[in-house]
């Protein structure tokens, strides 16, 4: 039922994108054209997807049952939500590892303020601003600052997540003479929305995703940050404000965090200072895996939804057969390396055979000045620019 | 007359960049020596000969892993696999103590090779099929600690299994100085000593400066980022042996997490996140202020509570002033060029 769609929206996309790099990425003119692999990658993903539900099926008698859905809501959700504002940041060259540090500072607020005494809405809101604070100080230091995104936010991680230990320390809140909190609240963590599977935080992902989506892919705001991710000078010339696309960006980030935080502290019913640690691993490569380039200007909010879709049914077929949580992390790893190298072994080996070429001295002419000196073709190898 | 004239310009912006470098591993060491003097007025043990044998121990197995670090960060790339190759290393080495009762040298041996396959996978995979270095050793954290995993499957070593004369490397010292620190110590000025004098190090920082240039001018910038991520991989196989002699017990998770502390170290140290520069010396150095101050933290009875806010915020300092560097820096060159110009 989605493989229609996502095909769909893919080629509608991919003549806008390719559209777009004509336009905005001269110095990307020896390459394929963007659309075709685009269109590719997501349809692989489709694949990937289809066979680990048939996977799943087979292997495990529970895999089938609707429950499932909503377990996998329960234990993707929170971290799917995340994968959206990480999408638009990375789209734009940048990255954001403070995610999982904000959704555990934004549980601790809320703990915190709740064993304070007060009531939940207040504590909401005030967790939901403290996300958003912490992600302008995130877009202030790179945007405004200048400063290296991933050491910014390696900077971030830890005073979060070290904010978030000051708040509570060894506390979990609700502590004994706490009251529990609302009850309908803790419910989202054992009850669906009524009449179907979905858990809350996999309809509020579903929502946002369509939200993303539109944004990315209808929109001039998400033509500027595809036109930031390819070419940033490019961008900044064509009259895209650069700095402020940025800046709001992480502040998106910080909020959304901030949010399934909450959400995460209202499934779980009880917060600690820790919760999320080292999640954020785990939403960037969700997010890679989704085809999202990590130098910016290439990915679709399709196919980050295909990856949270792959991911979290592995995730609940290996649970279901009883493979372990290391097993996991080892099929995890091994998937985001094939979506790496698997569409650079084209390259890989044009490249071999060029130099096999090369060394061949009776074929000079044509091909051997091309071939002379070969740029390397990744000089932004590093996340950011 | 423009030839005469140039030459005192360029020296003297040359001498002041010159400056301002040694000024960041110098006021990494100030920092240092201030926070370990303050925790001292409050709390006189800390200068005590235990307590800082303490600290050393503790700093020298992050400044380890920050060596190999920085030598990837300046070609402008990272390893994120660290960690993970630490705890595999680890693991692997004191199973085989454990159950195959292998000669302690061995020890060592076995984990510098682990290291080595890591690093290797590793540097091929970002080398030679030049995917983002961010992206494979990521993967590779996952798959790492994932092997480690299906390893330990749910056992662990405890400290009886493991030889007393390969702990002692942990606990004991030399002239007052613990062995551990000794060794990392060793690694830190060889790869400062190299980083400086060779030919194919300074061709690191080339690559990391500019890799378009550095390809034109002909360095096999394959073979050096590949290198740097086998020395990357080689040095946290040996952190993995080490720290199985300091804690004398290893689990699952040995070095989990570790990835990011390093990376803070390093960058806290004055390596530039982009490449081009920074020193191994500054990175060690960085590891060790990190350190020095959760442990000032402990002694000075603030709540550990307070330990990762104060590291971060420090960071964020640390980058901030960084740029800030550079900025000044390259103001001084645009007004030597400048006084030049007008000449």
């Amino acid at each position: 039922m989605t493989s229609d769609v996502v095909l769909h929206k893919n080629n509608d996309k991919g003549k806008r994108e390719a559209r777009n790099s004509a336009g905005a990425n001269p110095a990307g003119a020896g390459r394929p054209p963007l659309w075709r692999s685009a269109l590719r990658w997501e349809s692989g993903l489709v694949l990937v997807l289809i066979a680990v539900l048939g996977y799943g099926s087979a292997k495990s008698s529970t895999f089938t049952d609707p429950s499932t859905v909503f377990y996998l809501g329960i234990n993707t959700g929170y971290i799917a939500i995340m994968a959206l504002p990480m999408t638009f940041v990375i789209m734009t060259g940048e990255i954001d590892l403070s995610v999982a540090s904000m959704l555990g500072l934004s549980g601790a607020t809320v703990g915190y303020l709740w064993h304070h005494g007060w009531s939940i809405w207040p504590a909401f809101a005030a967790a939901l601003l403290v996300g958003l604070v912490g992600g302008a100080l995130n877009g202030f230091l790179v945007a405004r600052v200048g400063l290296p995104s991933i050491a910014v936010t390696i900077g971030t991680l830890t005073l979060f997540r070290g904010l978030a230990e000051i708040m509570l320390g060894a506390l979990i809140v609700p502590a004994p003479g706490d009251a529990q909190f609302p009850d309908w609240l803790q419910n989202i963590g054992a009850e669906s929305i009524p009449g179907t599977q979905l858990s809350w935080s996999l309809a509020i992902f579903i929502v946002l995703a369509v939200v993303f989506g539109v944004v990315l892919h209808g929109s001039r705001l998400g033509r500027s940050m595809v036109a930031i991710g390819l070419q940033p000078e490019a961008a900044e010339f064509a009259g895209v404000r650069v700095k402020r696309i940025k800046f709001w960006l992480f502040v998106l980030s910080g909020g959304l965090s901030a949010f399934a935080g909450i959400l995460l502290a209202m499934q779980n019913a009880s917060v600690s200072y820790g919760a999320g640690t080292g999640l954020e691993l785990n939403v960037v490569a969700i997010v890679l895996f989704g085809g999202v380039s990590i130098f910016g200007g290439r990915g679709t909010i399709p196919g980050v939804v295909l990856s949270v879709a792959i991911f979290g049914s592995l995730q609940m077929a290996l649970t279901q057969i009883n493979v372990s949580a290391e097993k996991q992390n080892i099929v995890t790893g091994v998937l985001l390396l094939i979506s790496v190298i698997v569409p650079n072994l084209g390259e890989v080996s044009a490249r071999l055979r060029s130099r096999l070429r090369r060394a061949q001295p009776a074929l000079s002419g044509s091909t051997a000045p091309s071939d002379a000196a070969p740029p390397p073709p990744n000089p932004r190898r590093k996340a950011t620019s | 007359m423009t030839a005469v004239s140039e030459r005192p310009a360029e020296a003297a912006s040359n001498e002041r960049i010159l400056t301002l470098l040694r000024a960041r591993e110098a006021g990494i060491a100030l920092l240092i020596v201030i926070v370990i003097a303050i925790t001292a007025i409050k709390n006189s043990h800390f200068l005590d000969a235990n307590s800082l044998q303490q600290l050393l121990s503790g700093a020298a197995l992050i400044a380890l892993l920050g060596v190999g670090e920085t030598l990837v960060i300046i070609t402008r790339n990272v390893d994120l696999s660290v960690g993970s190759v630490l705890g595999l290393s680890a693991y692997i080495v004191g199973d085989l103590f454990k159950y195959h009762h292998i000669p302690v040298w061995s020890g060592f041996v076995v984990a510098i090779g682990i290291g080595a396959v890591c690093g290797v996978v590793n540097g091929f995979v970002v080398a030679v099929m030049r995917v983002p270095s961010l992206v494979v050793t990521l993967g590779m954290l996952y798959v790492i600690r994932g092997i480690d995993g299906v390893i330990v499957s749910g056992d662990r070593i405890d400290p009886y299994s493991i030889p007393k004369a390969f702990t002692a490397v942990g606990y004991r010292n030399l002239f007052g100085i613990p062995w551990l620190a000794i060794i990392v110590a060793v690694v830190v000025v060889v790869a400062g000593y190299a980083m400086r004098s060779f030919r194919s190090s300074r061709e690191l920082y080339a690559i990391g400066s500019n890799p378009d240039a550095a390809a034109l001018a002909g360095i096999p910038i394959e073979r050096r980022v590949f290198s740097a991520f086998v020395i990357s991989g080689t040095l946290a196989g040996l952190a993995g042996a080490l720290f199985l002699a300091l804690h004398t017990q290893i689990d699952n998770s040995g070095g989990l997490g570790y990835e990011l502390t390093v990376v803070a170290a390093v960058v806290v140290g004055g390596v530039a996140i982009f490449g081009g520069s920074g020193t191994v010396v500054g990175a060690a150095l960085g590891a060790v202020l990190l350190n020095t101050i959760n442990q000032a933290l402990v002694a000075s009875r603030v709540s550990a509570f307070w330990n990762q806010a104060i590291a971060g915020a420090l960071l964020l300092a640390a980058i901030a002033f960084d740029r800030w560097l550079s900025l000044r820096v390259t103001r001084t060159l645009k007004s030597a060029e400048g006084a030049h110009r007008d000449l």
